[in-house]
């Protein structure tokens, strides 16, 4: 299923949990250091309405003048709980994509708000660098450091699959189910 | 050798491991995707992942962008000292970050101030062992904080987990790891275990015993019986690669000893996501590659 931007609620309430999306637009990464600064009341340098904000920290390198992206998958999500739920509403985002997944808060902003969690095979830094047809600019570089900063990056079908939709539904939630019961067989004394 | 020589060729030993997979993890890998049903979630997660080591390695580029922890265990000969090999190493490590073989990833934990090439307090780690080989032998393992946010140490007794000080004990924290690792190491992951030692020896022992290959046996046969009956039990917990549900929970579980005193017993769980990046190679003392350890 094609994602293609402008990212819209309409679009992302039409998605199920298992779905496979390619992305196509531009999305902003912002982990660790941006989701403490937003929170805390820090002034966005981007527009994140209606926007797909990437939990990544990025390889990128200047050749020639130019940023170069050299690997770009994503970063463990829930680290984020805290945060992502609260940014979702304020800025009206449409979506996250990460790795892992996220809780409670975070799957009821995403279906008050309409966004879904997209989740990228982590560890696959090539194949979505890949998808990264080019770097429209970086914000908070000098403050946070290349990792951490907030790149605009225009991706073409960056593959994701939905695990958290906009109707409540977590696919980590039911993984966490099942091999709860299988992990409590094992431990059966 | 010139101290030129010695940066090149650790500048090669991170090259290889940031952007090759061993081919004993790409075998574990391979067998995990046969083991997948067509159509899931996970085989499509195993899809991408074993693309990905195939485009890391054809671009020399970062497997993942997580180059993580820079571990660095050597077994030195009397024809380099401590001092000149972590010299040459860590301008192998700048000139790695530079051409980005390295993401830049040494933080200051007080100023959160990024360093930009990689160096600082505690960072690259090396670990240094005497030898009387006449060749130098260097293992290299880059450990990404995901999967290094998922270690685990249990104390035991744990009376949550019905934990004794015993084998079965060491079991139960084991699986308690696993099931609590999910989604956020990348999975299928590796296991690395320390029964015993102290807080500090026993999580370097975790991760000194993932430098073995992943399709050995261990040398103890109580151990390795553990180490297959974990891996087993583990592939049934459902919880697949990404956490996305399905066979393959973890590709191998590697465990090691220490000596404990009479107060404690710990169990020490590292876990290693499944872009296992480790490399090593045999250098001579002229500077010639004559070995790499896991071809």
């Amino acid at each position: 299923m094609l994602l293609e931007a402008p990212f819209t609620e309409e679009m992302m309430r039409a998605l199920k949990v298992g779905d496979l999306v390619e992305i196509t637009g531009v999305v902003y990464t912002g982990r660790d250091a941006v989701h403490k600064y937003l929170h805390e009341g820090g002034k966005s340098p981007v527009d994140l309405r209606d926007a797909i904000i990437y939990h990544c920290g990025p390889v990128v390198v200047k050749e020639g003048g130019r940023w170069v992206v050299k690997a770009a998958g994503p970063t463990t999500s829930i680290r984020e709980e805290p945060y992502q739920g609260p940014l979702m509403e304020q800025y009206g985002l449409r979506g996250v994509i990460g790795k892992g997944g996220m809780g409670p808060k975070t799957l009821a902003a995403c279906q008050k708000v309409g966004a879904c969690y997209l989740h990228a095979v982590g560890g696959a830094a090539q194949v979505l660098a890949e998808c990264v047809t080019a770097v429209e600019g970086v914000h908070l570089l000098e403050e946070f450091g290349s990792p951490e900063a907030i790149w605009e990056f225009r991706v073409a079908k960056f593959p994701a699959v939905v695990t958290m939709d906009a109707h409540g539904k977590s696919l980590h939630a039911n993984v966490a189910s099942v091999s709860a019961e299988a992990l409590a067989r094992l431990l059966k004394p | 050798m010139d101290a030129k020589t010695l940066q090149a060729r650790l500048l090669e030993l991170i090259r290889r491991t940031s952007c090759e997979l061993p081919p004993d993890v790409i075998r574990a890998v391979d067998k995990g995707w046969r083991r997948e049903k067509p159509g899931t979630n996970a085989k499509y997660a195993f899809g991408v992942i074993r693309d990905n080591i195939k485009l890391a390695a054809g671009k020399s580029q970062p497997l993942c962008q997580d180059t993580g922890t820079i571990i660095c265990d050597v077994a030195r000969p009397d024809w380099v000292s401590e001092r000149a090999f972590r010299a040459a190493f860590e301008k192998a490590v700048d000139e790695a970050t530079r051409v980005g073989y390295l993401r830049q990833n040494s933080v200051d934990s007080i100023t959160g101030r990024n360093s930009g090439n990689n160096l600082g307090p505690g960072s690259p780690v090396i670990h240094f062992h005497e030898t009387t080989a006449k060749a130098l032998t260097a293992r290299l393992m880059l450990k990404g904080g995901g999967c290094e946010n998922v270690g685990a140490q249990y104390s035991l007794p744990d009376t949550g987990l019905g934990a004794g000080r015993d084998l079965e004990g060491v079991r139960r924290c084991v699986l308690d790891a696993v099931n609590k690792a999910q989604g956020k190491g990348c999975g299928p992951g590796v296991l690395g275990v320390c029964i015993g030692g102290d807080r500090a020896t026993g999580y370097v022992a975790s991760k000194e015993t993932l430098l073995r290959p992943l399709d050995d046996d261990n040398a103890d046969p109580v151990l390795a019986k553990l180490e297959r009956r974990l891996l087993d039990e583990a592939n049934t917990l459902g919880i697949g690669p990404m956490g996305f549900g399905g066979a393959t929970t973890l590709l191998g579980v590697k465990i090691t000893a220490r000596n404990r005193v009479p107060a404690s017993f710990f169990v020490s769980v590292s876990y290693m996501c499944w872009a296992y990046r480790r490399d090593g190679f045999q250098l001579s003392a002229a500077g010639r590659i004559a070995k790499w350890l896991y071809d």
